[in-house]
C-alpha cells in the first residue's frame, strides 16, 4: 500500500532532488520527505524548514479547529519534539523512560505497539537539562530511538521489536542520549549530550542495516579525532591546518571539552552534505580554560559517508557565557544581494541569525534577530569574529564576581526548539527566549560523572521589560523582524508554517496558537492539558489534515519559570509582574491532535 | 584526565574545619523586606553560590524546586541536618526521579555545610530570594580550607 502511494510522486520529487548514491536503502526517504500527507521526519523535511505545503487548515477556517483526539503518554517531565506519521501510523516518543508508541490511525489512535526500553533510572540525574528526548526516526522499515543512556536501537516499525542496538556512549562519565537520529543514505547518525559533564563532543554514523560503527567525529583533538584535513577542510575559506582541534587549549583540557552535538542535523543529497552544530566548551568558567576552545560553538559540514570536515565556522569562540552552537541549521535557496545562493541559516544561542553558502562556509550575514543582545555588538563578516562588550566579559570580571546584565541569558536567544522556514512569505518564524542574566563564574574540580559547571547565573527579563518570550517572524535576506508577539514566558516549541497562510506555535503556559503568517494576528488558541515544549507538525489521514502537538511541560526553561525566574533583590521594577509558570500549567505528557470539522 | 586529589578523608577534614566557619546571619525579619536585611557570612554566600552551581539544576533557584526535584525551602521544614546530609552523600532513587550521589564530588562537598546553612536561613523564611546582598570578602581561612579540599 506504501508502496503505490509514494509511486506516483517519485517523478515529480526526482525533479527536485537527484540521490546521490543509487543504492541507499532510505532513497525513500528523499521522496517521503515531499509528502505533505506524512511527517517523516523531525525537522519535516532533509532542509529543516518544518513547513508543509497542506492547506485544508487555512488563515480563513482555523478558527473553527476543535480536538479531534488526544492521547496519554502516562510520562511526566519535559515532552520536546514531535511524532511521526509513516503511512497509516503515529510513532509518539516520551522522556525517559523513552517509551515509543505506535497508534494506529486507522483506528483511532488505538495502539499497536509500545516500546519500553530497560534503563538504569541513576542516568535521570546526569540530564542537566530535564530527561528530554527529541524524537525517533523512520527508514526502511525500522524506528530508531536515541535513549538517555546514549543506546540507540532500532525498531521494527510494524511489530516494535528490536533488530539491533548500538551503545553510543557512557553515562558513567556523563554522557547521555537526548537528541533525535537522523537518517541519511544508509546511516543513521547521533549526536550527544552531557556538556555540563566535561564530556567530548562527537557526531557518530552507524549503518541503518546492522547497527554497526561506521565514523565518529570528535569536536576537539587531534585531526585523526575530528576527521579534519589541514589542506582540503576550511574555516572561512581558508584552510584549518594539521591538528586544528588541539588549537586554542591549554594542555590536556581538550579532553574536557564538552562541544557535545545535542541539536538537530539537515542533510544536503546534492552534494552528500550534513550539517550540525557544537556546544559549549567543558566547563562554564572561562578563567579555567584559556584559548579559543576549537572547535567548540561551531558549525559543522561534512560529508556523510565518510564523516570528513568539509568546512568549519566558529561562532563564539572562548565561550563565556554559555551560548551553545547546536541549533538547527535551515537549508535554503535563495537570492542573496542579486545572486541565486544555497544558503544555510542558523539562530544562534547568542542571539545571532547567521547566514551562510552551504558549499563554501563563506560567512553572508549576522544580525541580532533578539535588540536585547548586548554581549557582542555586531559579527565582523570578514574575520567572522563577534565584536565583544568588555563589560559583558565574565572572565575580565573574573571569579567569584557577577557580570550583571548579560543578555541573552545562558537559554541563548532561542535554544533547541527548531524554527519553521515558509517558501510562500519567505519568512522565517522564530520560537525565542528573552532572558537576561547575572553570571558568576566559580572554580570548579573536574570529577568523572559528576557536573563540571563552575558557574552560578540568575535569569530575568531584560530591564523594564516583563515577557521572558518572543515569537518572531523574520526576512532573513533583509535581516530584519517583520512582526513579533510577545509571550510571558520563553517560546520552548517549535512552530509549523503551512500553505494555509497559518504558523503554529506552543507555550509553556500550554497554548496551541494558530497565527496569520503575514501579519502575526491570533486567529485560534487553546489550552492543552500541559505546557508545550514540543515541535507541531501536520499530516493528512482519509483525506482530511490534522495538526497534532506532545504537551508535557519541563526542559531547560522550566526548572527556573517553574518557580518564577526573578529574585526580588533584582530592582527590575517588575516584581510580581509576571509569576512562576507553576501558576499556570502542571506536567504530564498528552498528544493532541487537532482538525478543522467538516 | 584531571583526577580528585583529595580522598573522602581530606573532605572530611576540610568538612570540619569549613563546619567552624559555618552559621549564617539569623534575622528575624520577614523576607518581604530585603533591603533592610543585614550583611550574610560569607558561609550563607557561599552556600547560595554553590547551590545555584551544582543543585538548582534540579531544585530551581533560591531552593524554590523546579519540575524535576522538591522545593528545599519546604523540605527542610520536615527534615533535619543529618537526613539532609546522608540524602546529599548518598542519594536516593524511584522511578521517576532520583537524586544523585554526591558523597564524593567536592563541588557539593567541600561547601555541604554553606548550603545547608544557606537552604535552612531560606527555609526559615531568614533570607530573601535572589543573591544574598552585601557578601563580606571570602575570609583567608575560607580560602584555605577550600583549596586544601577542592584541589583547584
Amino acid at each position: 500500500m506504501m508502496k503505490l502511494r509514494y509511486a506516483g510522486l517519485l517523478c515529480a520529487s526526482a525533479m527536485l532532488l537527484a540521490p546521490v548514491s543509487s543504492a541507499s536503502a532510505n532513497d525513500e526517504l528523499l521522496t517521503m520527505q515531499t509528502d505533505a500527507s506524512q511527517w517523516v521526519m523531525p525537522l519535516g523535511n532533509y532542509s529543516s524548514t518544518r513547513f508543509s505545503t497542506l492547506k485544508q487548515i487555512n488563515r480563513d477556517n482555523v478558527k473553527n479547529m476543535r480536538v479531534a483526539w488526544s492521547f496519554s503518554t502516562g510520562v511526566l517531565r519535559g515532552h520536546e519534539g514531535g511524532p511521526l506519521v509513516i503511512g497509516n501510523m503515529m510513532y509518539v516518543h516520551t522522556p525517559f523512560p523513552n517509551k515509543v508508541f505506535a497508534l494506529d490511525l486507522s483506528k483511532d489512535g488505538a495502539i499497536a505497539w509500545t516500546y519500553e526500553p530497560r534503563q538504569d533510572n541513576k542516568v535521570i540525574a546526569i540530564m542537566c537539562c530535564d530527561t528530554v528526548n527529541r524524537g525517533v526516526a523512520y527508514a526502511a522499515g525500522k524506528i530508531f530511538l536515541h535513549q538517555s543512556d546514549t543506546t540507540l536501537v532500532a525498531l521494527d516499525a510494524k511489530t516494535g521489536k528490536v533488530a539491533w542496538s548500538a551503545v553510543d556512549g557512557d553515562p558513567n562519565v556523563g554522557e547521555t542520549g537526548t537528541s533525535a537520529p537522523t537518517i541519511a543514505g544508509n546511516l543513521v547518525l547521533i549526536g550527544n549530550s552531557g556538556g555540563e559533564f566535561g564530556v567530548r563532543g562527537h557526531m557518530t554514523a552507524y549503518d541503518i542495516a546492522t547497527g554497526k560503527q561506521v565514523w565518529r567525529a570528535y569536536s576537539q583533538g587531534p585531526d585523526s579525532d575530528t576527521l579534519m584535513d589541514p589542506k582540503k577542510t576550511t574555516v572561512l575559506g581558508k584552510a584549518v591546518g594539521k591538528d586544528s582541534g588541539l588549537a586554542g587549549w591549554k594542555g590536556d583540557q581538550w579532553k574536557l571539552g564538552g562541544g557535545t552535538t545535542w541539536g538537530w542535523t539537515s542533510f544536503d543529497p546534492t552534494t552528500n552534505t550534513i550539517f550540525y552544530g557544537s556546544g559549549n566548551p567543558g566547563t562554564w568558567n572561562p578563567a579555567q580554560r584559556p584559548g579559543d576552545n576549537r572547535w567548540s560553538m561551531t558549525i559543522w559540514a561534512r560529508d556523510l559517508t565518510t564523516g570528513k570536515a568539509k568546512w568549519v565556522y566558529q561562532m563564539t569562540p572562548h565561550d563565556e557565557w554559555d551560548y551553545d552552537g547546536i541549533n538547527e541549521m535551515v537549508l535554503v535557496d535563495r537570492q542573496w544581494k542579486g545572486k541565486d545562493r544555497k544558503l544555510l541559516v542558523h539562530f544562534d544561542r547568542n542571539g545571532f541569525a547567521y547566514v551562510m553558502d552551504r558549499m563554501s562556509g563563506e560567512l553572508l550575514g549576522a544580525e541580532k534577530f533578539d535588540p536585547a543582545v548586548n554581549w557582542a555588538s555586531s559579527v565582523d563578516l570578514k574575520t567572522g569574529l563577534p565584536v565583544r562588550v568588555p563589560e559583558m566579559s565574565t572572565e575580565k570580571t573574573g571569579e567569584d564576581i557577577p557580570t550583571k546584565g548579560i543578555c541573552p541569558a545562558a537559554l541563548g536567544s532561542k535554544d533547541q526548539q527548531p524554527v519553521s522556514y515558509s517558501p510562500d512569505t519567505g519568512l522565517f518564524y522564530i520560537p525565542g527566549n528573552h532572558v537576561c542574566m547575572d553570571y558568576e563564574p566559580t572554580k570548579v574540580a573536574y570529577v568523572a560523572g559528576s557536573p563540571y559547571v563552575g558557574a552560578t547565573l540568575l535569569m530575568y527579563p531584560p530591564k523594564g521589560e516583563t515577557n521572558l518570550g518572543r515569537f518572531v517572524a523574520w526576512d532573513p535576506v533583509a535581516q530584519k523582524s517583520v512582526w513579533e508577539i510577545k509571550e510571558q514566558f520563553s517560546v520552548w516549541s517549535g512552530p509549523l508554517a503551512t500553505s494555509g497562510g497559518v504558523v503554529f506555535y506552543g507555550t509553556m503556559e500550554g497554548y496551541l496558537k494558530a497565527v496569520d503568517a503575514k501579519t502575526g494576528e491570533v486567529l485560534y488558541r487553546f489550552k492543552t492539558p500541559s505546557g508545550i515544549i514540543g515541535n507541531i507538525n501536520t499530516y493528512t489521514f482519509g483525506g482530511k489534515q490534522y495538526v497534532a502537538v506532545l504537551s508535557g511541560v519541563g526542559g531547560w526553561a522550566a526548572i527556573g519559570m517553574a518557580a518564577g525566574l526573578s529574585g526580588d533583590t533584582d530592582g527590575l521594577g517588575a516584581v510580581g509582574a509576571y509569576r512562576g509558570l507553576s501558576d499556570y500549567t502542571n506536567l504530564g505528557g498528552t498528544l493532541t491532535v487537532f482538525e478543522v470539522p467538516g | 584526565m584531571i583526577k580528585m586529589k583529595s580522598g573522602r578523608r581530606m573532605l572530611a577534614a576540610a568538612l570540619t574545619c569549613l563546619a567552624a566557619t559555618a552559621g549564617y546571619s539569623q534575622t528575624t525579619e520577614p523576607a518581604a523586606a530585603p533591603a533592610a536585611a543585614a550583611p550574610v557570612s560569607w558561609s550563607t554566600f557561599s552556600g547560595w553560590k554553590r547551590y545555584h552551581g551544582n543543585c538548582a539544576t534540579c531544585h530551581g533557584p533560591d531552593g524554590m524546586g523546579g519540575t524535576f526535584a522538591p522545593s528545599l525551602v519546604n523540605s527542610l521544614k520536615a527534615i533535619d541536618q543529618d537526613k539532609f546530609m546522608d540524602t546529599v552523600v548518598n542519594g536516593k532513587a524511584n522511578a521517576q526521579l532520583a537524586m544523585p550521589s554526591f558523597g564524593a564530588d567536592p563541588n557539593v562537598m567541600c561547601y555541604i555545610e554553606d548550603i545547608y546553612g544557606y537552604l535552612k536561613a531560606r527555609s526559615d523564611g531568614a533570607l530573601p530570594r535572589g543573591r544574598p546582598a552585601n557578601p563580606p570578602a571570602k575570609p583567608k581561612d575560607f580560602a584555605d580550607a577550600e583549596a586544601a579540599c577542592m584541589g583547584v
